[in-house]
Order: C-alpha cells, then sequence, then structure tokens
C-alpha cells in the first residue's frame, strides 16, 4: 500500500507537467489509433469478401470487357453454384467530387449472390421489374436526400451521355463491413443504348462473379474456369473475391506503407516527450533517491518506484487515448465518410493502441530507473535540484 | 536591456538530453510534415513536366483520362486535317493518334499486380515527345511485337526488362528497349507500335490524338473549332493541363492527409517542448530573480525564454529538414486514383517546404515556449530569490 501510495504522490507532484504528459499521451495514441482505422478502411473491401465467391475478369486489365456469353460456359464448370456479372460504369453525378461507385449488374442473380445488401421483398420486386430503375445503400442515400422514388442523373464518363435512373430502393449492410454507398442498376438498361450507339461494345461486361457450391475448391475451379477461355479472343483471370480486392488494395500499398510507418513515427515522438519527463523527474529527485537508499531500500525497489510511476501516466494516457479515438473516428466518419465507406476501430487497434502506450511507459523509464538504482548515496545528495 | 544570446544558448546546451530528446520529437514531425510535401511536390512535378506546352491532347467529350476515351477513325481523320498543325522537319505534319490502353503486370519485388498504361505510337509520337530518349537498347521497329519500356516500369516491373518479353493480348512481346521520359508520367509506360497494338487489342479506334499548334497562341481557335463541330464529339486541351489536372487528386489526398498528421503530431511536440521550458523555469528560478535584481526587465526575461524554445524550436526544424533532404534520393511508384495506372515519381524538396518546415517547426517552438516564458516573467523578484 505504501509503495502504491508514494507512487501516486511522485505522479502528481508536478500537476501540470504531469498532466501536459498525459495530454500528449491521449494525442499521440488517438493518432495512432485513427490512423491503424484508416488503413484497416482500406482493406476494409476485402475483409467483407466471401470465400464462396471467384471473380472473373479479362487477363488483359479491367479496362477490357467479357462476352456475356462466357456466363453460359462458367455454368456448365463444376462447382459453380451461380453466376452473374457486374460492370462499372463510372458516372458523374453533378460534379465530379460527389463520387461514389456505380454498377450495372444483372439484379436477381446479383442480388441471389450477394445476401449481405439487404432489400425489403417489395423494394427488391419494384427494382427487378424496373428496367430503369436503381438501389443504393443507406450511406449513399443519406449522403444526397435521396428517397424511393427519385431520379438520379449520372453523367457518364466511359458511356457517354446523361442516363437518368429511378431510385426504387434503399439496401441496409448485413454487417457493418458491407459497403453502403454503392449504387446498383439494371445492366441491361446500359446495354440496350449501348448496343444502339456502340455496337461494338455491347453484350459484354467487366467481371462476371461465381459462387461456389464449395468454398475449398475455390482454386480448382478457378483455373478450370480460366482453361475454359484459354487462348480465346478474351482470356479470363478467376481468383477469389477477397484476392480480385487485395489486388485494388496493393495498388496503393505505397501509400498504406507511408501511413503504417507514420503512425509509428507518432508513437517514437510520444515516446520523446515522455522520455523527457521521466529524466527531468528522475533528475530532480536525484537526492530523494538517495535518502530512500540511505534509509535501506534497495537499488531495485527505487527503480521499480520510476517505472511504476512512468507506467502509470503512460497508462492513463493510453486507456484516455482509446476512450477518445471513437468519438474523434466517429467525426472523422462524418467528415470523410465518402472516401471510406466502411470505417470501424477494431479490437486489434485498441490492443496495439493499449501495448503502445504501455511501451512508451516502459522505455521512458529504463534509463532514469537504470541510472537511479545504480546512483551511489553519496553523490545523491550531494546534488542539488 | 537584452538578455545576451550566447547564455541563452548555453542553456539549452546545460541540459543536453533533455534538449536533444524535445528537438528530437519536434524534428520527427518537420520530418513527416516536409516529406509529404515533398511527395506531393514531385507528383505534381513529374506530371506537369509531361506535358509540353504547345501540344494539344485531343479526346472523347467527358472523358477524364485517355484510358476511358476512344476517338473513331472518321473523327480522328477530322481533327489530323487541321490546318493549326505544326509541321515536321521532314515535311510532316506533327499529329499522332495513339490507342492507350492499360495491362495487368506483377511487380518485380512483390510479384503483386498493377496496372500500367501501354501506349501505341508511330515516328510522329516521338518527335511529340523531345523530353523522351533511348538510354538501353534501341527503339522497337513497326510492325513487329516489340515494345520499348519507361525507365521506371523497366526496373518495378517483372518482364520488363531489356530482352525480356511480355505476354499480353494473346502474344508475346520482345522488351528491345529502355527509353528515359526525363523524369516525366511516361517513365512509367510501355510504349509500342501503334497500328500493332491497335490490332492486338482488337480495337478499331484511338484514345487519344496529340498534336503540336504551329503556333502556341492558337489554342482557343483550334479548342473553339474542335468542340463546335457537330462531327466531333471531342474536348481539346494543352497538353500541360491535361497532365497537371491527373495529378490534382492524388496530391490533393496526400497533402490534405499529410497536414492533418503533421498538425495532430505537432500538439504531442508542442507539449514536450511545453514540458522542458516549464522544466527550465522552474529550475532556474533563484536565478531568473537574480536577472531581475540585476535589473534586466520583465520583457527581457520573456524575450529569452521564447528565444530558448525557438531555438529548440530551429533545431529540431533543421534536423528533420535534414533527414527529409535526404529522402531526394528515394522514389515512389503507386497507382493513381485518377488514372488508374501506376505512376513513379520522387520526393522533391523546394525553398518552399524548406520554409514551410522552419515556419512550422518555430511555430511549434513559440506555441510550446510562450506559457512558460510567461511564468517566467510573471515571477515576484522576492519569491523568486528566496526559492534558493
Amino acid at each position: 500500500m505504501f509503495f502504491l501510495r508514494l507512487v501516486f504522490k511522485n505522479a502528481l507532484r508536478h500537476k501540470l507537467r504531469t498532466s501536459l504528459t498525459i495530454v500528449g499521451i491521449v494525442v499521440a495514441i488517438t493518432a495512432f489509433g485513427l490512423l491503424r482505422t484508416v488503413i484497416d478502411a482500406w482493406y476494409a473491401g476485402a475483409n467483407a469478401s466471401s470465400s464462396a465467391r471467384l471473380v472473373t475478369r479479362n487477363a488483359v486489365s479491367l479496362v477490357f470487357a467479357l462476352p456475356l456469353t462466357y456466363t453460359e460456359k462458367i455454368r456448365q464448370v463444376p462447382g459453380v453454384a451461380a453466376v452473374s456479372w457486374a460492370n462499372w460504369f463510372g458516372g458523374v453525378y453533378i460534379r465530379e467530387g460527389n463520387f461514389f461507385p456505380q454498377f450495372a449488374v444483372d439484379p436477381p442473380t446479383y442480388l441471389d449472390i450477394y445476401p449481405e445488401f439487404v432489400l425489403s421483398p417489395e423494394e427488391r420486386k419494384a427494382f427487378v421489374m424496373d428496367r430503369q430503375g436503381a438501389i443504393v445503400g443507406r450511406k449513399l442515400a443519406e449522403r444526397f436526400g435521396w428517397k424511393v422514388g427519385d431520379q438520379i442523373p449520372l453523367r457518364g464518363t466511359i458511356y457517354p451521355g446523361t442516363w437518368t435512373f429511378n431510385l426504387r430502393g434503399i439496401y441496409d449492410g448485413a454487417t457493418k463491413s458491407t459497403a453502403e454507398s454503392q449504387m446498383l442498376f439494371h445492366w441491361s438498361y446500359l446495354n440496350e443504348s449501348v448496343k444502339k450507339r456502340f455496337p461494338r461494345r455491347a453484350d459484354q461486361t467487366g467481371v462476371l462473379i461465381e459462387q461456389l457450391e464449395d468454398p475449398d475448391q475455390a482454386a480448382a475451379v478457378s483455373q478450370m474456369i480460366d482453361a475454359t477461355f484459354k487462348n480465346s479472343l478474351a482470356e479470363t483471370l478467376t481468383e477469389t473475391e477477397n484476392a480480385f480486392q487485395l489486388g485494388f488494395v496493393a495498388m496503393s500499398e505505397a501509400i498504406l506503407l507511408a501511413i503504417q510507418a507514420v503512425s509509428f513515427v507518432v508513437i517514437v515522438i510520444i515516446m520523446a516527450v515522455m522520455a523527457n519527463t521521466m529524466a527531468m523527474t528522475a533528475r530532480e529527485r536525484g537526492a530523494e533517491y538517495a535518502t530512500l537508499k540511505a534509509l535501506g531500500f534497495g537499488g531495485g525497489f527505487v527503480a521499480l518506484l520510476i517505472f511504476c510511476e512512468s507506467l502509470l501516466i503512460a497508462l492513463l494516457g493510453g486507456l484516455a487515448g482509446v476512450a477518445l479515438t471513437f468519438p474523434v473516428a466517429n467525426a472523422f466518419r462524418e467528415l470523410l465518410g465518402n472516401f471510406f465507406p466502411i470505417f470501424y476501430i477494431s479490437d486489434e487497434t485498441v490492443a496495439l493502441q493499449l501495448g503502445a502506450g504501455l511501451l512508451v511507459g516502459v522505455v521512458a523509464a529504463a534509463f532514469p530507473a537504470w541510472h537511479a538504482a545504480r546512483l551511489r548515496v553519496v553523490e545523491g545528495l550531494r546534488a542539488v535540484g | 536591456m537584452h538578455i545576451p544570446f550566447t547564455y541563452i544558448v548555453r542553456n539549452l546546451f546545460a541540459r543536453r538530453v533533455t534538449t536533444a530528446l524535445t528537438a528530437g520529437g519536434m524534428a520527427l514531425v518537420v520530418y513527416v510534415f516536409a516529406t509529404v510535401l515533398m511527395l506531393s511536390a514531385g507528383l505534381q512535378a513529374t506530371l506537369v513536366a509531361t506535358g509540353q506546352d504547345d501540344n494539344v491532347i485531343v479526346i472523347r467529350r467527358g472523358s477524364q483520362t485517355e484510358v476511358q476515351s476512344g476517338i473513331d477513325r472518321t473523327q480522328a481523320g477530322i481533327v489530323e486535317s487541321l490546318p493549326d498543325i505544326a509541321v515536321g522537319q521532314d515535311g510532316q505534319r506533327l499529329v499522332s493518334k495513339e490507342p492507350v490502353v492499360l495491362i495487368n503486370l506483377p511487380k518485380r519485388e512483390s510479384g503483386k499486380p498493377s496496372n500500367v498504361v501501354i501506349r501505341g505510337v508511330t515516328q510522329n509520337g516521338l518527335a511529340l515527345r523531345p523530353q523522351v530518349q533511348i538510354i538501353e537498347g534501341r527503339m522497337f521497329r513497326p510492325g513487329m511485337a516489340e515494345v520499348i519500356a519507361g525507365r521506371s516500369i523497366a526496373t518495378g516491373f517483372r518482364g520488363a526488362a531489356v530482352g525480356e518479353t511480355l505476354r499480353f493480348a494473346s502474344r508475346d512481346w520482345t522488351v528491345v528497349g529502355v527509353f528515359d521520359g526525363g523524369r516525366t508520367g511516361f517513365d512509367s509506360e510501355i510504349w509500342g507500335d501503334a497500328e500493332q497494338m491497335l490490332q492486338a487489342f482488337r480495337r478499331t479506334g484511338f484514345s487519344a490524338v496529340i498534336f503540336r499548334l504551329a503556333d502556341s497562341d492558337r489554342l482557343d481557335a483550334v479548342k473553339e473549332t474542335i468542340e463546335s463541330d457537330p462531327r466531333l464529339t471531342l474536348e481539346a486541351k494543352r497538353e500541360t493541363a491535361f497532365y497537371a489536372d491527373q495529378s490534382e487528386a492524388l496530391s490533393k489526398f496526400i497533402n490534405y492527409l499529410g497536414t492533418t498528421i503533421s498538425v495532430i503530431f505537432s500538439i504531442g511536440a508542442i507539449i514536450g517542448a511545453m514540458i522542458t521550458m516549464y522544466a527550465s523555469v522552474a529550475s532556474r528560478t533563484a536565478e531568473i530573480g537574480t536577472l531581475r535584481a540585476l535589473g534586466f526587465s520583465r520583457g527581457a526575461i520573456l524575450m529569452a525564454f521564447l528565444v530558448e524554445s525557438l531555438l529548440l524550436g530551429l533545431l529540431g526544424g533543421a534536423i528533420g529538414l535534414t533527414g527529409a533532404a535526404f529522402m531526394q534520393s528515394m522514389s515512389i511508384s503507386t497507382t493513381n486514383f485518377q488514372t488508374f495506372a501506376e505512376v513513379a515519381f520522387r520526393f522533391v524538396l523546394t525553398p518552399g517546404i524548406v520554409v514551410a518546415g522552419l515556419l512550422f517547426a518555430l511555430v511549434m517552438g513559440f506555441v510550446g515556449g510562450f506559457l512558460p516564458a510567461a511564468r517566467a516573467a510573471r515571477l515576484k523578484i522576492v519569491d523568486a530569490l528566496r526559492a534558493a
């Protein structure tokens, strides 16, 4: 008890210094948590993917389409339960800053393969029935204040002209990692118009999506699909949905690595600040430590005293930092939710934050503790201030 | 009367460990701040340099990038016959009709795929870009399955060095040369014969038409001609503006992210400076009392501590910028959100960034030092002397 009281009293001796240090740690731990959450948000698409789905695209690159006739051939591949398709639209809503993903899909098959897009039976029916219909995620609808029945005009960048869609439903994500900021509409609506204006580009789609009977067969089935179209005009590349999504993440890998590196830099900065605090504290108390030693307490006791004080401060800061991360992340989501449709703090991030707090406490105390433990009584008593 | 400058400097030196730790914290913040600005400056420099001022690029209206664009042969022909196009040395009109597509290639180190721009060019296309030089191997021969790779692609992607082969569009292509685009976006492209590319990718139209203006000032007139022609669904842009636009989103993103991070980090560093300066004031209370008794004014004391803190900031800023300067030898390669294609660029340290970094460090020093300096200045002579 005596020991703990001493630690507390020591920590509170310089109230201003201790509170400043704690504030510093809070800021650093919060920033660290936020940066890790940003990185997680990047991987969110891949994490949300199902292992029971495969994505087939043109082997050259996503810029090249696949003929729709491939769906029939793929349906015959053993292990494939269902096939659907999707095509990136790349439309602009009013101005370019309003970016959100739009896909032209085959509604009945697509919604069956993606059960995580939850739609009421009435809305689903209305969407499937209306060739010009579209559905959007809850977040996207909130962003632009859309209601069911609204008309949404998009200016095409890949498909020239203005396209108008009728909003027939607003879907919810089954889990918090489901993207709620997409728009889906009828591929046939797109194709109809493309057929008239650019006959060469008709009856094609960007990717084909296969539902597997058994997720363990992913590798075998994707090989079989690619073998079917080997040496054809449009060779395919089939991979799991996860690998497909990770391919996008890998493109920005250099930036992700930089953010990751920077998230550690903030910990190093706060380590320097905290180490400074502890070094100053220990220096000022040289005479006290010498007195304790003269009274018969060992070097280990003095070292433990410093370690506990440092850990106490770091943990207080760390806990407050973790607590603060949640409201800050919420504000961040409000502000930048358009860039990061899926943005939440993972348990791993919280654990890492606490770990970083502990590490800062230990590292900051290491040198002063070692120094105080070895301090000779005579020298310590002689030193003033 | 002022407190001598050397006195202030020596105070910093007397408390070496604390000074080093505090300045170190600030140095890291300035380092992060500067490298981020360097990254965004490098990206802009690379893409702006890609365009030539008297070149005009024509793409389909609303298509934003070359890859999204499509121009059929009839329309390309109309553009090609515009009267304002410059004539080259051999009497040929300087116009190039180019197919531009993306292909997926694995990176040399990680094996992870990324999108690379592949451009079909003609002899004219080379004349339009005088900054491009072959540095290894030779030029591709028209009509052959040969390509040349930009410097960053040759080193960064599998199968893209001289003598290696790339497989795309159901064919094997031999890389016969490496070209240096003079630190422009072309360093991140692969070039081949335009007609070969059209056949291989089964395209009937081009992606972009690029030509040189005979008179650079005639841009607006040419733009007007192209955009008002009812047969054309195209838009024309000066090449420099076209490429500068492509750096906008990514460089904005890097800038926002970097500035936000730097500001948050600077709070930590400012607190570090504050703790140091408060401790410095506390341990020198008697000294401050003596200085006051000797006749130095409150203002002089305030100045002395502020200068000490500013020096701390300056030291941190200088160390951080030195560290950042070493980053200039590095380059980074990532996907540009706007074009969806790989682009390689260097960290570029501009004088503006140096000034911004130092200012940032000084502000951190000032904010961190102001309250402690004010406390020192407010001390009463008697109380301060008694503290000893």
